[in-house]
């Protein structure tokens, strides 16, 4: 699909939850329903808004982590303690329940098939969430487009059960072309097999391609992890503009 | 068409509310300072930088870091704002204001602008009316909260124009393009508003 370049104006959206689960201790997953979706590219982000009883709004950005072949669109939330939006998006919206969206909005921070790579994703927490959309559109692909893009994801999170997507990135993994490198930083277990540090200038080196390979990169997470990993690939020769990033702090 | 707010299911608010007037609609207060940009950290030496005002006709002129420095600072306390939700009050900036520097500009020669477009190092660009930029509203801030700015922040120098969304405050600015008509900068091509006025939540194009 061609980009977009001038969208219309973005209503507010009355979606319907149709399904939701929980990953990880701290993410829940919410499908959502949208009527009338305009439809999304790999990367791209919706705002939520909840409007009390007495009027007053809170609103906030999330990742889409389906591809753009769903009809429904899933958001992962990471709960944020004491914070206002996350607890209620994972604690008391239930299946059934409206929820005001509107979106897609972002046209940077997004990757398509047809853009070809090698395709370089590097996340840490919630961050793999974009990048979830990015592999699951890769893996929906067809057979041929999908030979000529590999895609690396390297992905950090503090322990084994805060890896969100966990199982499905292991057999996404088992697909010709995608590899998948985990690290933990905090509380790895005794039988780990992945990196258990934090994400270093050898560990990029050993998971991403060259720079004569002008992958392109995605990168995405904490602000910390994201400043340490773009400026270590334009170290290492990859060209700036290949670069895109995406800096969460904890959306509350 | 009206635009009913639809209310959510067992939401009720817990955050104690900002004083009034200073909250635009959407945003939450927050004490963190957030980082948002779309590419990596650009590093330009000071000895190379350089600041310029540019016309159409092809008249520009620079300021080195030094000669920057040396023109009269201000030193704001504002509240900004974030398209991305967030808003953080009082933050204390210090620079040269848009009007000196303009002024400076049209001493050498350069004319026009009903518009400027401002460019940053990696290739970012926004865009904004001159009269957002003009009467005490904007500066070129290099410092911040007493400190030089740091880079992940825009440092050395970032665009500050606090009445409008904060992605019109570019980071890494290297100048002012001065055009006669408007010309849509880097999120303003991807969907984003042409203004970005918070008090009227100008997130979005349409809006």
């Amino acid at each position: 699909m061609a980009r977009a370049a001038v969208p219309g104006r973005l209503n507010w959206r009355v979606a319907t939850v149709i399904e939701a689960r929980n990953e990880t201790r701290r993410a829940r997953t919410l499908v959502l329903d949208v009527p009338e979706w305009p439809g999304h590219r790999a990367g791209q982000h919706v705002d939520v808004r909840l409007v009390s009883e007495d009027g007053y709004q809170a609103q906030r950005s999330y990742s889409i982590a389906s591809p753009p072949e769903d009809a429904s669109i899933a958001l992962t939330v990471e709960r944020i303690d004491n914070a206002e939006v996350s607890p209620y998006l994972c604690d008391v919206l239930r299946v059934g329940d409206g929820l005001e969206v509107r979106g897609p909005i972002g046209g940077y921070f997004v990757w398509d098939v047809a853009q070809g790579g090698p395709l370089l994703l590097i996340a840490g927490g919630s961050g793999i969430v974009p990048l979830m959309a990015m592999l699951r559109h890769h893996a929906r692909s067809n057979e041929q487009a999908r030979a000529q893009v590999p895609v690396r994801l390297l992905y950090s999170a503090r322990g084994v059960d805060d890896l969100i997507y966990r199982k499905e990135l292991e057999e996404l993994a088992q697909l010709p072309a995608v590899e998948v490198a985990f690290t933990l930083t905090r509380d790895a277990p005794a039988e780990w097999h992945g990196y258990r540090r934090r994400i270093d200038r050898a560990m990029v080196e050993e998971v991403s391609w060259p720079a004569a390979h002008m992958p392109r990169a995605f990168v995405c997470g904490p602000t910390p992890l994201v400043e340490s990993v773009a400026t270590l690939l334009v170290e290492l020769g990859h060209d700036p503009s290949r670069v895109r990033t995406e800096r969460f702090g904890p959306t509350s | 068409m009206p635009d009913i707010p639809f209310i959510a299911r067992g939401f009720h608010s817990h955050r104690t509310a900002a004083p009034a007037g200073r909250l635009p609609p959407g945003q939450y207060e927050t004490r963190d300072f957030p980082v948002l940009s779309a590419g990596p950290t650009p590093r330009t030496s000071l000895a190379t930088w350089d600041f310029s005002i540019r016309d159409a006709a092809g008249h520009s002129v620079k300021w080195s870091w030094d000669e920057l420095l040396q023109l009269p600072h201000d030193t704001p306390t504002v509240d900004i704002h974030c398209v991305t939700k967030w808003s953080k009050f009082d933050t204390k900036w210090e620079g040269v204001s848009v009007d000196t520097l303009l002024d400076g500009a049209r001493a050498g020669g350069v004319t026009g602008g009903e518009f400027v477009l401002a460019f940053s190092d990696g290739g970012y660009t926004t865009n904004l009316p001159i009269a957002d930029v003009t009467g005490g509203k904007a500066w070129v801030a290099f410092g911040y909260d007493g400190a030089p700015l740091p880079p992940e922040h825009g440092g050395p120098a970032r665009l500050l124009v606090p009445h409008l969304y904060f992605w019109k405050s570019a980071k890494w600015v290297r100048g002012l393009q001065l055009m006669a008509r408007d010309q849509p900068g880097f999120w303003e091509q991807l969907g984003y508003h042409d203004r970005g006025d918070p008090w009227r939540e100008q997130r979005y194009q349409g809006d």
